[in-house]
């Protein structure tokens, strides 16, 4: 049947599965939003404040489900708001599809209004985008991008429409099912033996995880694995919450706010497995030195990030749960009570930070969100001190339910995201956790949250001053506070009631579990103000090219 | 410096040189050379890379290359076994008292004199570009007023030893 380039794009996106979408309209993507004027009853779209909160919005969408984010905006300022939506989601490997609209063909490259080379521009930021210049051609560059966007390792994927293809009219024939399938990577089975007998025959293993196992499903595979070979296990802040806050094994946080004694555990281990992650510099935060005395197993589905930041003595390429799975039934079962009793002393000496019910400390604040929020819940943040807080205190028991800008370290990305995962989530409490730095970015989000009465919980941790940069100016600058003490006087409270809100301010424990508990019945969102003293750290620390070493604890 | 010679065969597309030069530049790969060309295949472009880098950034180069969903292939050219070419154009001020000397050069290199001015002369070589570089060496003590060399194209003698990926892209 003959379609319009917009209703083609309708068509696909059924096609697809996806019924919401989020956006913001414009000139050049006039006739897709007819087009969504018409299908409305089929897609939901969503309207944010800004382009860059729908790019977060749907990223958020994407890491709750699994599924793939779809975003909306029109040419030029439109497209390049989504900027750091999508860059967020490339360096995080969430699977996006962005569709901007652009001038018309006729006007591409005279520097028209609103034109904009975005294709040029989200090269380095997109696995791979899309001009669509002929509307026979949009079916299935549409299809291509969503398979693209989700085979192998995810990301973001942009498709640039020009006017006259969303208008131009063409023979459109449905496909019902995604045409491609992803083709099964064989698995090496030397190097899973070799794998295998390092791990059977380690005396100190230790797994490191990160985000590709929590996007790959892999979560019960890797505890299993955990229990047969008796390691401990660490994580990254993108792989929270896929083994529970209490397990027996589970180390917590690796990195440069790290636990010490999963720091620690790295360093000494005498076998490392690596799973799903890149070992970027917040975690390798000295690449030569890193796991220096381990052979190290190296688990990606990227080939590409074998031995790009740390070399490994056995590689592994394939999907993570495929991988762990094939490895499974090779090891032996395992038990290390040596092992296990030294990491038990070195907890002892774990950072614990001091409680004082005189004030609100961060810690306090983040336990008593987790007791009241309960195990279902989701957590999303911005990024700096309440972002590291948050991994570090909240307790983490389900996977994909700590949503947080990890790569790009997006300040900003909380509010969004918080209401497109909250879209998607049902009766689970979401939870976004922010600092008055990151909020003042994307509070405008606030006004989308009210007209679709998403009741997203908001905790502004209030130290007012950007306490991340600061603590390092502490640390490393000898205290000359070069612009993080920004001296705003904004008033949450009354801030909150022109969006249509409520917020409520705390100074104590009990009055914020008593505005959390409120917020929990409440039926759209609310921010509660937590006041905390500028001089919290976020503690353990390691600097930057540092190793266990050099770890501050005070 | 080691010199690598990459083969990279890319879907020809509009905007795939600049994928691949994005990747460089952002990456920070070093590019000596790089040539363009088409292939006995329409829907096939083959780019031959000179990167400089060895060991840990060279298998970088490699593998974020192969990336590219425009990549179908890509190979290091063996250096026993590549034929490397390039093409040198070389303008060098001359007049009477030098145009014998230069053409006596030109015939030990094989060059081909291919423009002949008043105060001028052009000279085209193709070789291995060590033969070129030496050529230029002697032409050192000339005045050189312009010159351009198209960078490495090379081949792989024998049979071709790498696959062709299937095409992801519509």
């Amino acid at each position: 049947m003959k379609r319009n380039g917009s209703d083609i794009m309708m068509e696909v996106l059924l096609e697809q599965g996806v019924h919401r979408i989020f956006g913001y309209p414009g000139g050049a993507v006039l006739n897709i939003y007819d087009a969504l004027y018409k299908y409305s009853a089929k897609i939901q779209h969503v309207i944010t404040a800004h382009e860059q909160g729908a790019a977060h919005a749907a990223d958020g969408y994407a890491r709750l489900t699994g599924k793939i984010g779809v975003v909306l905006a029109t040419s030029g300022p439109g497209a390049t708001n989504l900027v750091t939506g999508i860059a967020t989601a490339y360096m995080d490997s969430v699977p996006l599809v962005a569709i901007t609209g652009n001038v018309g063909t006729g006007l591409i490259g005279r520097d028209s209004f609103q034109e904009v080379y975005i294709t040029g521009i989200t090269l380095p930021i997109t696995k791979h985008n899309f001009v669509v210049r002929h509307v026979e051609e949009l079916a299935d560059v549409l299809r291509a991008a969503f398979a693209i966007a989700q085979e192998g390792r995810k990301g973001p994927v942009l498709v640039d429409i020009p006017k006259d293809v969303s208008a131009a009219v063409c023979e459109f024939t449905p496909a019902p099912e995604a045409a491609r399938t992803a083709r099964p990577r064989s698995l090496d089975e030397a190097a899973l033996g070799a794998a295998a007998d390092l791990l059977n025959a380690a005396e100190r293993p230790v797994l490191y995880f990160g985000g590709g196992v929590s996007s790959a499903g892999a979560g019960e595979a890797l505890r299993a694995l955990a229990r047969k070979c008796d390691a401990p296990a660490t994580h990254t802040l993108m792989a929270a919450g896929v083994l529970g806050a209490g397990e027996e094994r589970n180390l917590g946080l690796i990195g440069m706010h790290g636990c010490a004694t999963a720091n620690r555990a790295v360093h000494e281990a005498d076998v490392l497995l690596m799973a799903g992650t890149r070992l970027s510099d917040r975690v390798a935060l000295s690449p030569g030195k890193f796991a220096a005395g381990a052979k190290r197993i190296h688990i990606d589905i990227d080939p590409a990030e074998i031995g790009k930041n740390v070399t490994a003595d056995l590689t592994l390429v394939g999907d993570v749960k495929d991988v762990l799975e094939a490895l499974l039934p090779r090891l032996e079962e395992k038990e290390h009570a040596v092992w296990r009793e030294t990491l038990r002393d070195w907890r002892k000496n774990d950072y614990h930070p001091k409680d004082d019910s005189s004030v609100l400390r961060p810690h306090q604040v983040m336990a008593a969100i987790s007791a009241l929020a309960g195990p279902e819940a989701v957590y999303v943040t911005d990024v700096g001190q309440h972002q590291l807080w948050a991994a570090q205190y909240v307790d983490h028991v389900r996977p994909r339910s700590f949503l947080t800008s990890g790569g790009l370290g997006t300040m900003g990305y909380g509010y969004g995201a918080a209401i497109g995962a909250k879209m998607a989530a049902g009766s689970r409490p979401v939870v976004h956790i922010t600092g008055d730095g990151s909020f003042h970015m994307n509070m405008n989000e606030a006004c989308t949250a009210v007209s679709y009465r998403v009741p997203v919980i908001t905790i502004i941790m209030n130290n007012q001053v950007l306490g991340m940069v600061r603590q390092w100016q502490t640390v490393f600058y000898d205290r000359r506070y070069s612009a993080t003490d920004p001296q705003r006087k904004t008033d949450f409270v009354r801030l909150a009631e022109g969006f249509g809100l409520r917020c409520t301010r705390c100074e104590t424990l009990p009055q914020f579990e008593q505005a959390f508990r409120a917020a929990l019945g409440a039926d759209g969102p609310v921010w509660i103000e937590c006041r905390i003293g500028k001089d919290e750290k976020v503690l353990p620390m390691i600097p930057a090219g540092g190793t266990i070493a050099d770890m501050m604890m005070d | 410096m080691v010199r690598n010679v990459l083969s990279v065969l890319v879907d020809n597309h509009a905007g795939v040189l600049a994928r691949i030069s994005s990747l460089f530049g952002r990456r920070g790969f070093n590019i000596d050379s790089l040539s363009v060309s088409a292939t006995d295949d329409p829907g096939l472009s083959r780019i031959t890379i000179v990167v400089s880098g060895e060991g840990a950034e060279l298998d970088q180069i490699l593998k974020q290359t192969e990336k590219l969903l425009e990549t179908r292939a890509v190979f290091l050219v063996e250096p026993a076994m590549g034929v490397l070419r390039e093409l040198l154009l070389v303008k060098v001020g001359a007049d009477e008292t030098t145009r014998s000397a230069l053409r006596e050069i030109a015939a030990v290199y094989k060059a081909k004199i291919i423009d002949l001015s008043p105060g001028s002369m052009i000279f085209e070589l193709t070789g291995e570009p060590e033969k070129i570089d030496a050529f230029l060496g002697m032409l050192c003590s000339y005045p050189v007023l312009e010159l351009c060399r198209t960078g490495i194209t090379a081949l792989q003698r024998g049979e071709p030893t790498y696959q062709l990926k299937e095409r992801m892209l519509p």
